[in-house]
């Protein structure tokens, strides 16, 4: 009986790798075909061939179209795909180590926070670190604002769940009041940058800023994939998971961290992105569970995959013209995302 | 192997426990009862390093509780709180797994499997292996969270309330799994409102009242009448089964026409 048992679970974990190699493999290639199509796509329409021949090192017959992939096409992918991938495993860090399926990076201030400093900077006209002004005090104020809301929740030693969502709220209400304040301040064509900043896009995206999110990005994933395993116990809830060896303290610095330095970085050059965070980790958990160990690389990967997809559409829906991604993201991902979560709920038992 | 020295919690100005001492011996199951509000579970959590003693300490296996390291502690002692919610749909298995936690990396989790299915079999939810934890009962919760802490294989176990929401069959199995923990050598530590029970499954029982500790012993010793009627408010009957000799606690009940 007990032989039979082992077999039975030995069954089933084989079938479940299968699944987790299968939806990496199929992440993996949406990835690449959806970078590949968004480097072709857009005013300057290239073939896939040509996209292919640049990406293999060769020389394009067309000189203008290879200055456009690479000086504007590819660093904008892969703009898109680190912001995605940094805003899917933030939202399954958030919602882990709350253990509470609503959060999202902005419950703990990292978004608002950031506005505040980008409006600040283009308010002001600030230029005194040229083009990275913006997004360099966007980064700075979006870590100050999540440490302070980590900081504030504090009390005995201890940060509850609820009272660090409830100060997050708090400030994100006065950081959205500083933000009012600002655009009243500001003038025309402030307002208007505010306006834009705020509905995020990466059309602005180029190689030097590539390279300052990258290493950001890096962190926060490296730091995701390490605590995966915990993230489990936490949602047993903090004493329970306390009880079986975890440092719940220690795991929530250093997530709230490595979110706080994530989002920043990718909020700063990107503007505020809605819902990725939000909606990765729940698909990957619709298909896969909610084991960690899987839903943090898959949220990476799907959050890449769905924010190239999202700038793959802002760009070709309308023609000549960049349309907001944030919107896009919202617009198409919100009935999508509210159809899955009707279906499973009467299929699967859903969420409690 | 746990030992409360004196041990007194403050919460916000209120006293919920009052200057205890109590030991937790190997080889015996420990039973703490007392009205509701009598400080069971806050002393229960001291004694498992969720609230820091306000005066005295706790010690495990002889060193104060507030030196161990958490991974060290949770190989020595496993808890159960009353309220075990999980967040996220994970299957039972997965839940049971998770006891496992502070062994990894260590020879000890080359046993996983084993002790997984071991401890989903002793608390009967073998069946429900594979069913999302959302989909279960109240009581069939209840014994998957006891489940793991069962699968965590530590010899100290405090377990709060786990009969609460189960039927007598399982309050039963519950019972009996904590004496076969305690006959291999370990501590037992259990929160029942049941006195019957208690009487029946105990070697030694403790009455809290009002944050003291009021008496400890055998049950025969410490289920008196005239003890536990004035700690409950209400007077109690206590009297010998017919067969086996241990106290029957029943409230006195009058059933007025």
């Amino acid at each position: 009986m007990t032989a039979d048992i082992a077999v039975r679970l030995g069954n089933a974990r084989e079938h479940r790798r299968t699944k987790v190699i299968a939806l990496f493999a199929g992440l993996t290639a949406a990835l690449v075909i959806v970078s590949i199509a968004s480097a072709g796509a857009g005013q300057y329409g290239m073939p896939v061939t040509d996209v292919l021949r640049a990406l293999t090192g060769q020389e394009l017959a067309d000189p203008y179209a290879e200055g456009v992939l690479w000086s504007v096409r590819f660093p904008r992918v892969v703009m898109s795909l680190l912001v995605g991938a940094t805003l899917g495993v933030c939202g399954a860090l958030m919602q882990g180590t709350f253990g509470n399926p609503l959060a999202e990076p902005g419950v703990v201030g990292v978004a608002s926070g950031a506005a505040v400093g980008a409006c600040v900077s283009i308010v002001f006209g600030l230029t005194f670190l040229g083009a990275f002004t913006t997004p360099g005090i966007a980064f700075a104020t979006g870590l100050i604002t999540t440490l302070s809301v980590y900081a504030l929740s504090r009390s005995n030693g201890r940060t509850g769940t609820v009272s660090m969502i409830l100060t997050g709220v708090a400030v994100n209400a006065v950081a959205g009041a500083l933000v009012a304040l600002l655009m009243f301040v500001g003038d025309q064509s402030a307002r208007e940058q505010i306006v834009f900043w705020q509905l995020g896009s990466v059309a602005g995206a180029r190689w030097p800023y590539v390279w300052v999110v990258l290493p950001l990005a890096a962190l926060t994933a490296l730091v995701a994939l390490a605590t995966a395993r915990r993230l489990d116990l936490l949602s047993l809830g903090d004493r329970q998971a306390r009880h079986l060896g975890v440092n719940v303290e220690r795991v929530r610095l250093v997530v709230t961290c490595a979110v706080a330095v994530g989002v920043s970085a990718a909020v700063s050059y990107a503007g505020i992105i809605a819902f990725v965070g939000l909606v990765v980790p729940h698909l990957v958990r619709i298909v896969m569970g909610p084991g960690h160990l899987v839903l943090v690389p898959a949220s990476l990967l799907g959050g890449a995959v769905l924010l190239a997809s999202a700038d793959l559409l802002a760009r070709t829906v309308v023609s000549y013209a960049d349309l907001p991604i944030g919107m896009v993201t919202a617009l198409v991902g919100g009935p999508f995302f509210f159809w899955l979560l009707r279906r499973t709920r009467t299929t699967a038992g859903g969420w409690a | 192997m746990i030992n409360a020295v004196d041990v007194s919690v403050r919460i916000g100005g209120s006293l919920l426990v009052d200057r205890v001492s109590l030991q937790l011996h190997a080889g015996e199951v420990l039973v703490l009862v007392g009205p509701n509000g009598a400080g069971k579970s806050t002393l229960l959590a001291a004694m498992a390093g969720d609230l820091p003693p306000s005066t005295g300490d706790v010690l495990l296996d002889g060193v104060s509780l507030a030196r161990w390291r958490h991974v060290d502690a949770a190989r020595r002692r496993a808890v159960l709180p009353q309220h075990n919610p999980v967040a996220f749909p994970f299957d039972v298995r997965s839940v049971v797994e998770m006891g496992r936690a502070p062994w990894q990396g260590t020879p000890e989790e080359d046993e996983d499997d084993d002790v997984v299915t071991t401890a989903l079999r002793d608390t009967g939810v073998e069946h429900l292996a594979d069913r999302a934890h959302p989909t279960l009962s109240g009581g069939e919760q209840a014994r998957v969270a006891l489940a793991r802490v069962l699968a965590q294989s530590t010899p100290v176990l405090l377990l709060d309330e786990p009969t609460a929401a189960l039927d007598l069959r399982h309050q039963e199995l519950v019972l009996s799994l904590a004496r076969r923990r305690a006959r291999d050598g370990g501590a037992v530590l259990v929160v029942l409102h049941d006195l019957t029970l208690a009487a029946a499954h105990a070697d030694r029982v403790a009455v809290l009242d009002g944050g003291a500790l009021v008496a400890t012993g055998p049950p025969q010793d410490v289920c008196t009448a005239e003890l536990l009627s004035d700690v409950y408010r209400h007077p109690v009957e206590v009297f010998p089964h017919p067969r086996t000799g241990m106290p029957v606690v029943l409230p006195v009940r009058s059933r007025e026409e």
